[in-house]
């Protein structure tokens, strides 16, 4: 496929369609404006079913009416929005439902600013709606990365009827890079659990409810089971110099480029540092986290937050003798490679 | 032997929960001998809400799922569009369609979603043990409203029908009633009306069916269909609102 010059919803909204996407719902909401208009006219051209919904809740519902029709599906929103959608989310956890979920994070909380945010990690990793549940959450840091993903996010959604979250930001969303378009998909995994009408088969049904004592006890159990293998198999995370480094930087999505550039000025300088970035944020890389921290004395945490992944890495830590640092810029503040850089001498 | 009456492939065999003069059980049955007669069951998907209507998936023989409060013609928009040939409807409650799933109903409504809309108003949230419903009416005693449902205080019902009726997406709009034996032969016209009009793909079909609730009412059954017809159908006329014409 030849490159395209394409910012992160465009190639999010390729990788979508390159993965046999055939319902998108979605409601304005910046920084992601670009990702509805663009895929009103790309689902169109795809022989897909476009709607502008009148709310992310509705959002959301249509792609779980989507899921249950066997179709794939997707929806994109930013942070407010994605809020709204939690409780569609644990519907869909909760139906074992496959659908892929786009959010190009801002500054929160309350309606907070348009700018890039990372605060809406604990919304993604720790569930967000109601109930027991785990969705897979990916970070990526470049718009091919973001087409990528979300190729991936289909697949994956699919493989264990789970939703699957695409974590981004404003940053992601409205840079423009150049990307390699993934060939479409051709062959798609088998939905004999679809609501599709009962020809020939005894009549299907979609249910989270189970009012049956012990029945949903053990319908969580079977959640559970599958959850378990997702962090078996589906954990995903990048190092760079981080073997044997006495001086680490975890840093995730954009922040982690950004964080990249200052661990590499250090480098240049004769420190002994790497950088680790969990690629997947839920299944979280403990072990591997783990493993680059055996000889680190100091870890620097960096987010565009308060601090939110910094609660996994000190779990990942927790037989590491490391001391842990934080670096944060809340509320739509995006750090510069020089910021970065001061604080790891600082350290 | 000639069968000469039977219970409809389209029920399933599990014992009912509802309770005594309920109207959901008379309702899902004229549903289910609809779709049985017109042969479609195997092309059907129901869509059940939340609230005592949720029940209707263990009573369908055909394909249901449940939807999240409210939101069933959210869920119902997204399966009729991607699947058009398949017969697409939603059982939704009081509760859930004109109070927490408003905007849902109001927009597939406005879009004209080629759904059929099966819309049962008591008067009163039936699950949860007799709270006020959007459409309880005006002096009506509920658990939250124990003096009587005062507009002052608690706002006034809505007519669901009424509010609908101005957007051009619903097609064919009607109230029926279960309060006697011919509002219920009158409702199954309704119904197979409704079913009839989606498969000529005419846009939003709608059907308010006016439904007891003896158990949140605090009545029998028999007192509960005398104040149906006596106190809520003068609130809620019986009638067509907007007419697909002879199609039956």
């Amino acid at each position: 496929m030849r490159l395209k010059i394409l910012n992160g919803c465009e190639a999010s909204a390729e990788g979508a369609i390159s993965a046999g996407c055939a319902f998108y719902a979605g409601y304005p909401i910046t920084p992601q404006n670009r990702f509805p208009e663009y895929m009103s006219e790309r689902m169109e051209q795809d022989g897909g079913v476009f709607i502008q919904a009148e709310s992310e809740t509705s959002s959301i519902n249509m792609l779980f009416g989507a899921a249950a029709a066997g179709f794939r599906c997707m929806t994109s929103s930013s942070s407010p929005g994605i809020s709204l959608m939690q409780e569609g989310i644990s519907y869909l956890a909760g139906c074992e439902l496959p659908a892929v979920i786009v959010n190009m994070a801002r500054g929160g909380p309350g309606l907070g600013d348009v700018t890039p945010s990372q605060s809406d990690y604990f919304q993604s990793t720790r569930g967000g709606g109601h109930g027991d549940y785990r969705t897979i959450v990916l970070a990526p840091w470049s718009c091919q990365e973001i087409h990528d993903h979300t190729y991936l996010a289909f697949d994956l959604a699919d493989k264990y009827r789970n939703p699957v979250l695409v974590l981004g930001d404003g940053l992601l969303a409205q840079m423009y890079e150049t990307v390699r378009p993934k060939a479409k998909k051709k062959r798609f995994p088998k939905k004999p659990w679809a609501l599709d009408g009962c020809s020939g088969r005894k009549p299907n049904s979609l249910k989270s409810l189970f009012l049956t004592p012990g029945v949903l006890e053990a319908h969580n159990w079977k959640l559970a089971s599958k959850w378990a293998r997702i962090e078996k198999r589906e954990i995903r995370c990048e190092s760079y110099y981080c073997r044997n480094s006495n001086y680490i930087v975890v840093s995730f999505g954009t922040c982690a480029r950004i964080a990249k550039e200052a661990v590499e000025r250090a480098r240049q300088e004769g420190a002994d540092i790497g950088l680790f970035r969990p690629v997947t944020l839920w299944p979280f890389p403990y072990a591997q986290l783990a493993e680059c921290l055996k000889n680190a004395k100091k870890v620097l945490v960096v987010e565009m937050s308060l601090g939110q992944m910094i609660d996994d890495v000190y779990l990942a830590a927790r037989n590491s003798d490391a001391r842990i640092f934080f670096y944060g810029r809340p509320g739509g503040g995006v750090p510069d490679p020089d910021e970065i850089y001061r604080e790891i001498k600082k350290k | 032997m000639k069968a000469i009456y039977q219970r409809p492939e389209s029920l399933t065999t599990d014992t009912s929960i509802y309770c005594p003069g309920c109207g959901h059980g008379v309702i899902q049955k004229l549903i289910a001998e609809v779709i049985d007669e017109l042969g479609v069951r195997e092309r059907a998907i129901g869509i059940a809400p939340v609230g005592c209507a949720v029940l209707s998936y263990n009573y369908f023989n055909f394909d249901v799922t449940e939807a999240a409060h409210g939101r069933a013609p959210a869920v119902a928009t997204a399966i009729k569009r991607l699947l058009p040939s398949r017969i697409v409807f939603t059982y939704q409650g009081d509760g859930d369609l004109a109070a927490i799933g408003t905007a849902e109903i109001i927009h597939a409504a406005a879009r004209g979603e080629n759904f059929s809309v099966f819309f049962i108003n008591n008067a009163v949230y039936g699950m949860t043990k007799g709270q006020m419903a959007p459409t309880t009416l005006t002096g009506q005693k509920t658990t939250t409203t124990v003096s009587g449902r005062n507009p002052q205080v608690h706002g006034f019902p809505i007519r669901v029908c009424e509010l609908l009726s101005s957007l051009d997406g619903v097609t064919y709009l009607e109230r029926a009633t279960t309060s006697d034996i011919p509002g219920i032969i009158a409702t199954k016209k309704a119904i197979k009306k409704a079913i009839l009009w989606q498969m000529q793909q005419k846009g939003m079909s709608f059907v308010e069916i006016l439904a007891s609730c003896p158990t949140n009412w605090k009545k029998n059954p028999s007192d509960s269909l005398k104040w149906m017809k006596e106190t809520m159908e003068r609130y809620y006329p019986v009638k067509v609102f907007k007419d697909p014409g002879n199609i039956l």
